[in-house]
């Protein structure tokens, strides 16, 4: 770097300062305030502490600490990386004008040394903190990934030999074999002669699904259990009607609870109510309700 | 209102995009919840196809008008290796990847209108169409 423009740019660093701070102060409050409640002293302190860091790179080239802790800081706070990324852009405006402007120091000839040196200043900078930003957002999407896959085929021992698997969201080919081999690694664990595959949170129903559905349901058949698909809502019985598939090869209930019923059955047991008053509460709400 | 959307297909959750893009037209159009999980499922037969045996392509979303009646249009198109025979991938049973081989012919009795062309070694389009009843 140029050591006569440094020293201007370092010696005039408040005024670059205060011209930056006016131009941001016009430009962004505006955006901020959509993504977070953020109070003038928190904006002035901390376009103060970005001019700083801002400056301290200038100084001691290369050391990055101060400016790490601070995107850390902004990522924490939860403000958007375009409050950054805009920030330095006028801060490369600024300076540039700036320096230009010293037309008794800047030469002519100084213009294109300008030019580069504040990219040379200010690209590092950049690059940083959008390092650290989508590193940030990787992290965040890699964590997720984890525990959408902890989420994402559970399976649940009710009773002795009957098992649940309610299925929420969408199912993708991943997701197909976790379910596959869930279902086919807790059949055996839990022994269980039952499984109930709860579809009513799966938004769409297409071939694929009801295939790796089928394909599922058939494995379990293979290993001597009875798979019972339940939760399929009105509207996708439809679609899977207007699909064509056949799902004729496994029981098929509305709901959970008919499901279990079936399963019950299969298992040679029934709900019974312990002192019998249930029917007659039951009966006595039905004719209520008929009235 | 002439507005088109269109969706890019490219990943497997591209799927879900372009799904939740169409049935949240469709619920802005008043279909019921039936109709809008029969686009739902058709859009995702199409761009499932599209991702399956093209790799990549388009899903363009619009509203059609012929008087009185009011529908959303649907057209898959993709630059992939196109189809041979049309007449066999519409039967049902039919499938090179071991899937069902319910998806074209099923998106047909999911929609009201279907066209279908397309050109071996350049690629296909698939256009349906759902009135609004």
């Amino acid at each position: 770097m140029n050591k006569k423009l440094q020293g201007l740019v370092l010696k005039n660093s408040d005024e670059i300062i205060r011209l930056w701070l006016r131009k941001v102060d016009q430009n962004h409050k505006k955006k901020l305030g959509q993504v977070a409640e953020v109070s003038d002293e928190l904006f002035e302190g901390t376009n103060r502490e970005f001019a700083n860091v801002i400056f301290s790179m200038v100084e001691n080239k290369g050391s990055t600490e101060e400016l790490k802790t601070f995107s850390e800081r902004l990522i924490q706070l939860g403000w958007p990386l375009s409050y950054l990324t805009d920030g330095m852009q006028v801060f490369r405006n600024v300076t540039v004008d700036y320096l230009l402007n010293q037309t008794e120091i800047v030469t002519k000839e100084d213009c294109i040394e300008v030019l580069h040196m504040v990219d040379d200043w200010i690209d590092p900078i950049i690059h940083h903190l959008v390092n650290e930003y989508s590193g940030n957002w990787e992290n965040i999407v890699s964590l997720q990934k984890v525990a959408l896959q902890e989420l994402s085929a559970p399976l649940i021992p009710v009773v002795q030999g009957i098992t649940i698997m309610p299925l929420i969201g969408t199912i993708d080919t991943e997701r197909a074999k976790l379910i596959m081999e869930n279902l086919l690694h807790g059949v055996t664990k839990h022994n269980a002669e039952v499984v109930l595959m709860d579809i009513t949170g799966v938004p769409v129903v297409d071939t694929m699904v009801a295939h790796h559905i089928i394909q599922a349901a058939e494995a379990v058949r293979l290993i001597g259990a009875t798979c019972i698909l339940v939760g399929i809502r009105p509207e996708i019985a439809q679609t899977i009607v207007n699909l064509g598939i056949n799902l004729e090869r496994f029981p098929t209930k509305s709901s959970l609870k008919k499901g279990f019923e079936a399963a019950l059955e299969l298992t040679g047991r029934r709900i019974i109510d312990m002192d019998g008053s249930g029917d007659k509460i039951e009966e006595l709400l039905e004719t209520l309700s008929k009235e | 209102m002439n507005s088109q959307s269109c969706v890019n297909i490219e990943k497997e959750w591209d799927i879900v995009s372009a799904r939740q893009l169409g049935r949240n037209l469709a619920r802005k159009l008043g279909f019921g919840t039936v109709d809008q999980a029969r686009i739902a499922t058709a859009i995702s037969e199409l761009a499932r196809n599209i991702y399956l045996y093209a790799g990549s392509g388009e899903i363009y979303f619009d509203i059609v008008e012929d008087h009185p009646k009011k529908g959303i249009r649907i057209r898959a198109i993709d630059q992939g290796q196109g189809i041979e025979d049309i007449g066999k991938v519409m039967k049902d049973g039919y499938s090179t990847s071991g899937g069902l081989g319910a998806g074209l012919p099923g998106v047909k009795r999911l929609m009201d209108e279907f066209h279908i062309s397309s050109v071996p070694g350049a690629g296909t389009e698939v256009e349906v169409v759902k009135w609004l009843r």
